[in-house]
């Protein structure tokens, strides 16, 4: 069992409710922090750690932190991603819905770091059941001091509110969400100016994920240098890690960084091995944007060391032979999985969820998507293939936010480890009229018809 | 823009007036259009679940903003309906982890339950069946989200009983 920061009380009865977490050491960091530290002291305790953004990009958040201009006289805020839209992830949902204290209580510590007076958790509006435990949660925290007027008679007072979206993908990119929490249309903002300099009502901003603010009550309580202690090289502590697919079980992990892929994936603590036994083919390690990995560079990397579960492990090689940590969200797909189908099924998703203000991802999206529908559909052409690589390679790095990367990469990597799936798609449109055509097909057999 | 001609009873009564007035208690006094998604949320919710154009011009009025910035808002986020929709409304995620579970599966044999295709509404009104993009419930697949909750590891049976639930009232949508 490896040590647990996020989840170690989870399964304390009745820890949903203030009066259960708190007498489980609750709220002890606002305490520690509003009494013994100063801001920037806190701020410094979370560089040492060396944590970083839990939401997918992987920045440091104590660097992020220090980037807030102090000097401007404006009001500052904190504001939580927690618009968790990612397909493959749902770790946030999970500590939210469980633990929601928790969440408060690391609001209440980075907002005193920022000096932040007035903070919001951006939930998406799908959530609505989360949002209202955390709407009872933070009225259970007012009640009992921990938000409001000077905070444990000190100097320090914090607003606190929830705040949900209503269906936009794009409102987990920091700027959109801005845009959105103002009551506006969730297009993103051309950086910089960045969030820390100008983010909400041009005010001075820190926006960050669930679960880097949950990590810092313990960042507190046990110091940056004992976080930092665990994991390995730059990437520190525990992530939560929350995996689907073709695989025994389900659901949110906490791990500490630098396990093994291999045994995360097969040891019964976690995920238990393939359901129903049947081969892997194919992961996605860290939520739908990020390159999918054929099965040969799972559990080794192309350099034939073990795969871990760490920022640079799993991105070692770049995109050729890599992936990335990202959100933590883990696909797992068998054998009869269709990877043209699965690509398609990604693209649809992001042309979907593409705001429409950059031309390349507005329209690049649905063109990837076009074209891998009538590939997977039995009519495709040969050089549609080239065609799709041609697109995606002009989308990615040409829009304002990431969403148009996060549209290419998979389609990318697709097409870079399972040509010839693509290719038998192609060639043998009659094998592959129902959505179930891989179910008696498998890879092997596909690689060796083409 | 073209105008929508479904008809809607507005109903703004006290106790959503009084919701509507916290939420907006939550932006400092001068930055109220921020309270816009929460109260359309609301507004959806007592109104059948969908906002005609003369209700978004009712909410605009509430939070003194101009009603295209409500228009705006109400034609980005899927969340809004623009139109009259089942008062069950099955929305199935058919992303891909779903999807490898079952999804598409599971949403067709809800459609032929119901006599429908995906997207339509039955003839009384009762159930609406769409496919969304990912719920953010990839473990606990194949779902669906039916108002304020989720309905997660979906099977045949589970359907027909949510369907039998629906019908004798007995379904929560909105936690309230």
């Amino acid at each position: 069992m490896g040590t647990k920061i996020l989840l170690d009380k989870i399964n304390i009865p009745g820890i949903k409710t203030y009066e259960v977490y708190r007498a489980n050491g609750g709220y002890a960091s606002v305490e520690k922090a509003l009494k013994t530290l100063t801001p920037d002291e806190v701020t410094e305790e979370v560089k040492t750690s060396g944590l970083r953004g839990r939401g997918g990009a992987g920045f440091p958040m104590g660097l992020k932190w220090s980037f807030i201009d102090k000097k401007s006289g404006k009001p500052r805020h904190l504001v939580c991603n927690a618009d968790e839209s990612e397909p493959g992830t749902f770790k946030d949902r999970y500590l939210m819905e469980y633990i929601p204290h928790l969440l408060i209580e690391g609001m209440i510590t980075s907002s005193y770091a920022l000096g932040a007076n007035l903070s919001y958790i951006y939930i998406r509006g799908e959530y609505m059941w989360v949002y209202k435990i955390l709407e009872r949660a933070i009225k259970e925290a007012y009640a009992a001091g921990w938000l409001g007027k000077n905070i444990l008679g000190t100097d320090f007072s914090l607003d606190l509110h929830v705040h949900c979206g209503a269906g936009a993908y794009i409102c987990g990119e920091e700027t959109a969400l801005i845009e959105s929490l103002e009551g506006k249309r969730g297009n993103p903002r051309i950086k910089p100016p960045f969030p820390a300099v100008s983010g909400l009502w041009t005010n001075p901003t820190v926006v960050n994920n669930v679960e880097s603010i949950s990590a810092v009550p313990w960042i507190v309580m046990n110091s940056g240098e004992e976080y930092a202690k665990i994991g390995v090289g730059r990437s520190t502590g525990t992530k939560l890690i929350s995996a689907s697919g073709h695989i025994k079980n389900p659901g949110v992990y906490e791990i500490e960084l630098g396990l093994s892929v291999e045994e995360f994936m097969n040891s019964d603590e976690y995920l238990g091995g393939m359901m129903n036994d049947r081969p892997l083919k194919a992961l996605v390690p860290g939520g739908s944007s990020v390159p999918i990995l054929p099965a040969n560079l799972i559990y080794k990397t192309a350099a034939g060391e073990d795969r871990l579960m760490t920022y640079e492990s799993l991105s070692d090689g770049g995109f050729a032979t890599g992936s990335m940590l990202g959100s933590g969200g883990f696909i797992v797909y068998n054998d009869t999985t269709c990877i043209v189908r699965n690509t398609w099924n990604f693209s649809r998703f992001y042309h979907h969820e593409s705001c429409g203000q950059c031309t390349p991802c507005r329209e690049g999206t649905g063109w990837l998507e076009k074209v891998l529908h009538r590939i997977e559909h039995g009519h495709g052409r040969m050089e549609d293939i080239d065609l799709l690589w041609d697109i995606q390679s002009k989308i990615e790095g040409n829009t304002i936010c990431p969403l148009g990367d996060a549209a290419s990469w998979p389609v990318a990597a697709a097409i870079r480890h399972f040509r010839e799936e693509f290719e038998y798609h192609i060639r043998f449109p009659e094998r592959i009229k129902n959505r179930d055509h891989f179910v008696n097909e498998p890879f092997e057999k596909v690689r060796n018809l083409v | 823009m073209e105008k929508y001609t479904y008809k809607q009873e507005i109903n703004i009564t006290p106790e959503l007036m009084e919701r509507i007035n916290e939420l907006a208690s939550h932006y400092p006094e001068d930055k109220r259009k921020s309270a816009l998604l929460p109260v359309l949320h609301e507004v959806q919710d007592a109104h059948d679940n969908w906002l005609s154009q003369d209700l978004q011009i009712r909410v605009a009025e509430i939070l003194n903003i101009q009603p295209i910035e409500v228009f705006e808002v109400v034609t980005f986020y899927t969340m809004f309906n623009q139109k009259p929709i089942g008062k069950y409304m099955f929305e199935f995620c058919r992303t891909s982890c779903c999807m490898i579970r079952g999804a598409e599966d599971m949403m067709d044999y809800t459609c032929q339950k119901l006599g429908i295709k995906e997207g339509e509404t039955t003839v009384d009104g009762m159930f609406t069946v769409v496919g969304v993009e990912c719920l953010g419930a990839c473990g606990y697949a194949p779902m669906m989200q039916l108002g304020d909750f989720y309905k997660e590891h979906l099977t045949k049976d589970k359907i027909d009983e949510i369907i039998t639930d629906c019908r004798a009232g007995k379904i929560t949508l909105h936690d309230k």
